[in-house]
């Protein structure tokens, strides 16, 4: 029964990965296409977790959160490349 | 342009301490579960590159006074040393020692040698991938 239920959630997260990345692919703006990533990103941590419930393992359980900060991080990066064209700065003018 | 990002800064001051504090425990969780000195030293990195992101390269300089090529060259002696170790006993190259040790706080606790040959992954992960980091964005 619970099988069944989590295999239900799991295509439901891939249609929605697929559509995340129908707007990677075709995102007019480069904002849309890391926002599409971004999403990808938290579907497929989901995706760990069920997998791993599927599985009956505790052992993914640090690939989700792994995930979570190198997506947040990743996501940082790009908006700061974005907004002001370098990612690390040398010195602040504050 | 000056740029006021608040919310950037005050979740980064609270996010670094999670980062770092997660890294330690996958690095300490290496011999019993999924982790190790590999994951542990590029999650350490991570912690630093959004030190790096959210301020700049000197402040982060300043607040951290580490320079990575040192820290890579212990990290390779605390490797070496640990694999020698057993060679001054007359032993064969790389044979690790462990024992059970009764400390006060944690109880009885496995102590291994290999956790002295992990330390030095990490510090050589951790400084080669600042060194790296650093020396490509910090370019004008």
């Amino acid at each position: 029964m619970i099988d069944v239920i989590l295999k239900i959630a799991l295509t439901l997260f891939s249609l929605t990965i697929a559509i995340s990345f129908y707007r990677v692919a075709k995102g007019p703006s480069m904002p849309d296409r890391i926002v599409g990533l971004d999403t990808i990103g938290v579907n497929l941590l989901s995706m760990v977790a069920i997998i791993s419930i599927l599985f009956g393992t505790k052992a993914y359980l640090e690939v989700i959160l792994i995930l979570g900060i190198l997506s947040f991080i990743g996501t940082i990066a790009f908006s700061k490349f974005l907004e002001r064209g370098v990612i690390i700065e040398r010195k602040s003018n504050r | 342009m000056k740029m006021n990002n608040v919310i950037l800064k005050t979740t980064t001051q609270v996010v670094f301490f999670i980062i770092f504090l997660f890294s330690i425990h996958i690095f300490l969780a290496g011999h019993f579960a999924p982790g190790g000195g590999f994951v542990g030293g590029l999650l350490t990195a991570s912690a630093l590159v959004l030190l790096l992101l959210t301020y700049d390269l000197k402040t982060v300089k300043n607040l951290l006074p580490i320079n990575y090529m040192t820290l890579t060259a212990v990290g390779l002696l605390l490797a070496l040393g640990t694999a020698s170790l057993s060679a001054f006993f007359g032993e064969a190259f790389f044979m690790h020692y462990f024992d059970h040790f009764n400390i006060p706080l944690l109880g009885d606790t496995e102590l291994h040698t290999a956790m002295i040959f992990d330390l030095g992954v990490y510090f050589v992960v951790v400084g080669v991938t600042m060194i790296i980091i650093q020396s490509i964005g910090g370019d004008e």
